[in-house]
């Protein structure tokens, strides 16, 4: 019986979820413990509800916010699109119909959907979670099962509070030895992506562990599991621990007294068994990592800052040999290039990936007392108004400010480009964001997806700079 | 849903690994509050996209749809006439999001896709029943989930199934008081 065996965490969460086991002729049934939605892939969901006639389920297991679409303006909450303003006003009108809580835009609460559910302590360890983002794995962070869904699947959740699902496979990310100065967890799993490559995670979870892993904090953790989706997995995961326990303790939405005794019973329970197996295993050695920078149009394509970005001529697959090509091209580099001074006009600091206190007192360190480069801009946007009050509390606003860089309102912002915030064509930007694909900051721009310590040494040199340089 | 039994058709080709969804719909075009009237954006970004409005099979290089999980994806392929897409390998959100439109994801083997990437326009006739796609005499069959395969065939959609496990649903809920 399953029981005596040693289970993975996925393993424990899986079972613990289901609803009905699959079988040759129907996928599993999965229950869904939270459930969070943003504006822009929500109204085709409600939308069928509506036709159907159908409620939602459990709407105190729903969470919305704004996110995606929102301006960014300092102390402006007024939206001008007029097509971003009326999916907005549709993301209020259907939360109130359904009884739904909204973090609306200027509201308290309000944020990209992935700061702002493990910052009021709703992503728990041993959990269900998905959104209609891809970037849903971040909350893998916490021990819980968390995936992004398309938003045909956004109106199952809504409807039935539960998910058809074939039981994806494991995959073990064993992170050794620890990180040296200078390189961080976004660092960590671009080269983790460069390893597995696009589709190296697909049909898997990836469960990270390792002394590592143990060692980063729970903000990078979730950056960590943030960009497992880069690499196709359907999720990323990483056994709770007491870092894990600690973050949660006090946090508005976590258990408390009692029921907090209680989940944290069960929330020890939750790593993997010793001798449980995974069906892949990988191993990487952090102490060999180098702050990375991507060169290319997709997270895979990435290199160590002093590098140079590599010949097509080298690879032998001609699907290969033509996508770098391609790729070089778009981003105006040449083949054999160093990739330090390669210049740059904007920098961007925010994301899912990197938009959390620790990220903005990590770029802060290097531009307390320091000027941007002339002609460079650089924005900064927290991830959520509580990341934004914090860091002001904390003076890094002044900092980013003094330095020459705008210090902005909360959201997705340049990540999508889907708000006004945007690169023009041709132009170059480092990017704290998680993709690079051609256009994804506005058309024709070129992003090198780096750490906030890179990102911020680039916006001093205006140009790919490596930040171990400027570390005192 | 209309039933998908077989379809025939010319295809179009993109022979690139791993085509991103941004690429196949660019965020500029999330804005709306339907699912209609994308096709006219699809791979706007690419000013060389063999466009082939009478075309329904669109042959794709590895890793097809990766990256983010917007449906309207798949809702700008099937709004512009595509019915199915095939690869060697389809990324994961995106298969599950073209099953649920009535877009077929079909993935062939390397040798099958090479030959399919060298001749676009040409023919193929796709068999859902027998899971089988055809092209210049050679028959491969393709692997595709059997409730997924069940679904396309009858025309109907997982919601109607999941709506029916209510009880089960019920009983779980009490089970872990939750
Ligand atoms: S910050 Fe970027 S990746 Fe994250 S949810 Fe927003 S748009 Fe998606």
């Amino acid at each position: 019986m399953a029981q005596s065996e040693p289970r993975t965490l996925f393993e424990k969460i899986w079972e613990a979820h289901l609803v009905s086991a699959e079988t040759e002729e129907t996928p599993a049934v999965l229950y869904v413990d939270l459930h969070l939605v943003h504006e822009v892939t929500s109204p085709q969901a409600f939308a069928v509800l509506r036709e159907r006639g159908l409620k939602v389920r459990r709407p105190e297991r729903t969470v919305a916010t704004m996110d995606h679409s929102t301006p960014t303006t300092p102390g402006r909450f007024v939206v001008e699109d007029a097509q971003c303003a009326a999916q907005l006003a549709e993301l209020q009108a259907n939360c109130s119909e359904h009884g739904i809580e909204l973090h609306a835009l200027g509201s308290e609460q309000q944020g990209i959907v992935h700061v702002i559910g493990p910052e009021m302590g709703l992503t728990q360890p041993g959990m269900t979670i998905v959104c209609g983002d891809s970037h849903t794995s971040t909350h893998g962070a916490f021990g819980a099962f968390a995936f992004g869904i398309g938003t045909s699947e956004v109106a199952h959740v809504l409807a039935t509070q539960c998910l058809l699902q074939r039981r994806p496979r494991t995959l073990e990310v064993r992170v050794e030895g620890r990180l040296r100065p200078g390189v961080s967890a976004k660092d960590l799993i671009l080269a983790v992506i460069a390893r597995l490559g696009m589709a190296g995670g697909a049909g898997h979870v990836i469960e990270y562990s390792g002394p590592a892993i143990r060692a980063l904090s729970m903000e990078e953790r979730m950056t960590v599991c943030n960009m497992s989706i880069e690499a196709g997995a359907r999720a990323g995961l990483i056994g709770p621990d007491d870092a894990t326990f600690q973050y949660l303790a006090g946090r508005p939405r976590a258990p408390r007294a009692e029921a907090w005794e209680e989940a944290l019973a069960l929330w020890r329970t939750l790593t993997s068994d010793p001798g449980a197996r995974y069906d892949r295993s990988l191993t990487i050695d952090a102490a060999a990592l180098e702050p990375t920078v991507t060169f290319g149009t997709n997270p895979s394509m990435s290199a160590p800052v002093v590098g140079a970005v590599p010949d097509p001529q080298s690879l032998q697959e001609p699907a290969s040999r033509a996508a770098l090509e391609r790729a070089l091209e778009y981003m105006g580099l040449r083949p054999g290039q160093r990739l330090l001074g390669h210049p740059i006009e904007v920098v961007f600091i925010g994301s899912c990936t990197n938009s959390r206190l620790e990220d903005l007192r990590a770029a802060a360190s290097l531009l307390r007392g320091r000027k941007v480069a002339p002609r460079v801009r650089v924005l900064v946007v927290p991830g959520s108004r509580q990341v934004k009050r914090a860091a002001e509390q904390e003076g890094l606003d002044q900092v980013f400010r003094e330095a020459g860089a705008e210090w902005r309102e909360p959201g997705c912002s340049m990540c999508i480009a889907m708000n006004g915030d945007q690169l023009r064509p041709g132009q170059a930007a480092v990017s704290t964001s998680n993709r690079n694909f051609e256009g994804r900051q506005g058309p024709g721009g070129r992003t090198f997806l780096a750490s906030p310590l890179t990102a911020a040494a680039a916006a001093i040199k205006g140009a790919i700079a490596d930040p171990r340089e400027l570390l005192r | 849903m209309e039933p998908f039994k077989t379809l025939e058709s010319r295809t179009v080709v993109v022979a690139r690994p791993d085509i991103d969804t941004d690429q196949i719909i660019p965020a500029r075009f999330l804005k709306g509050t339907t699912r209609t009237g994308l096709g006219k954006h699809l791979f706007a970004g690419w000013p060389d996209f063999p466009r082939d409005e009478g075309a329904r099979v669109l042959v794709a290089g590895p890793n097809f749809g990766c990256g983010s999980s917007r449906e309207h994806a798949a809702w700008a392929l099937v709004d512009y006439g595509f019915r199915a897409v095939v690869s060697s390998s389809i990324a994961d959100i995106f298969r599950a999001n073209a099953l649920k439109n009535g877009l077929l994801p079909v993935a062939v083997d390397e040798a099958m896709h090479r030959r399919l990437v060298a001749r676009p326009g040409a023919r193929v006739i796709i068999d859902l029943a027998q899971r089988t796609l055809e092209f210049e005499g050679a028959r491969v069959t393709f692997a595709i989930d059997p409730f997924a395969r069940r679904c396309l065939l009858d025309g109907t959609d997982e919601l109607g199934f999941l709506l029916a496990q209510q009880n089960a649903i019920a009983a779980h809920e009490k089970e872990r008081a939750c």
